[in-house]
């Protein structure tokens, strides 16, 4: 970053677009998606407004941690080049805005999902954020090879506060949706971090390619793949989910365990030459969307 | 803030107002809303 920008950052405000960048849209999505799903399979209705305000606030709520990670990782973000554009390392927003927009949308979130829904639904809602940006953020990604495996949790919880939204409690199958993502977050992750560990590397983050090498994160995305894929039949197996559910889970697992085997397989060293990892990244994304539609789809059609 | 710098700020001042009275805006909309879902809910 030049003198130049830096000056400019300070004298001018950023751009409303940045506010919205700031909230990470793009993984919003998923979050969005299967906390909709979670609220969708409770077996309680919720009023159509609550549960669009519920959603809503789980969308402010991840973006609320999407703007305090990026406050509190501009340093880092400015040396990899898959984050450098982002609006505090490209010098568009100064940090006391991005904190005073986190907290704020934070804060916002939860109260507003409390008073619409319910405070229990509220409080996991707050937990999410708070250990997304203390747990994840600030305690584990900078310290251990093990950040996204811990950290995944974060992630995890938008079903959970979906289901929470509508019933007021948590049983066995949110449980279950949680397991799902907190399992499939580690091989989504490590598939991503060994075609970009160059730019882990250069920030000094210590992701699994970057700690163990190659070879080890091949053999840990196959070994976490398996409780995964427990869990993704799982809804199925415990009766708690349909046939529908069960083929589609099924049919996914084995098409994600068939592209890890070839992760595990391959030995390409340049980024180029991953194309086994781009594939499972790729289809990892794939697979939440489809595991959580068919389970909405096998609700609504076996109900 | 230099003067060649001052159209600029303006301008994205005057964006920033625009969208959070939009948002405001939404905000009230929302909250009558949700008003009204929990009156016919708890009726």
């Amino acid at each position: 970053m030049t003198s130049t920008t830096c000056t400019q950052a300070t004298a001018l405000p950023a751009e409303w677009r940045d506010f919205v960048a700031l909230t990470k849209p793009r993984v919003m999505t998923l979050v969005v998606f299967t906390g909709l799903c979670g609220l969708l399979v409770a077996p309680v209705a919720i009023h159509p407004v609550l549960g669009f305000t519920a959603v809503l606030c789980i969308a402010l709520g991840a973006g609320a941690a999407a703007a305090l990670n990026q406050w509190y990782e501009a340093d880092i973000d400015a040396l990899m080049k898959r984050t450098a554009s982002r609006p505090l390392p490209a010098g568009r927003m100064d940090r006391q805005s991005a904190l005073h927009f986190g907290v704020g949308l934070g804060f916002f979130s939860v109260i507003l999902m409390g008073v619409a829904t319910n405070w229990f639904a509220a409080a996991v809602l707050a937990v999410s954020i708070l250990f997304y940006v203390l747990v994840y953020t600030v305690w584990l990604k900078r310290r251990t090879a093990q950040n996204i495996v811990i950290g995944g949790a974060a992630g995890a919880f938008p079903p959970l506060i979906g289901w929470a939204a509508a019933t007021g409690d948590v049983s066995t199958l949110p449980v279950l949706l949680f397991a799902i993502i907190f399992l499939w977050t580690p091989p989504h992750f490590w598939a991503l971090s060994l075609f970009v560990r160059s730019d882990y590397a250069a920030a000094g983050v210590p992701m699994l390619p970057v700690v163990a090498g190659l070879e080890s994160t091949r053999r840990h995305i196959l070994i976490y793949t398996l409780p995964m894929i427990v869990a993704a039949v799982a809804p199925w197996a415990l009766g708690l989910a349909g046939w529908i559910y069960g083929v589609v889970a099924v049919g996914l697992s084995a098409a994600f365990l068939i592209l890890a085997l070839y992760v595990s397989a391959n030995r390409a060293t340049e980024p180029k030459e991953m194309g086994p990892e781009k594939r499972l990244f790729a289809f990892s994304i794939i697979y939440l969307f489809g595991l959580f539609a068919a389970l909405v789809v096998d609700k609504w059609v076996l109900a | 803030m230099t003067p060649d710098l001052e159209p600029e700020v303006r301008k994205r001042q005057r964006e920033r107002a625009r969208i959070t009275a939009i948002l405001l805006g939404l905000f009230v909309i929302l909250i009558f809303a949700i008003s009204i879902a929990k009156m016919t809910v708890n009726r």
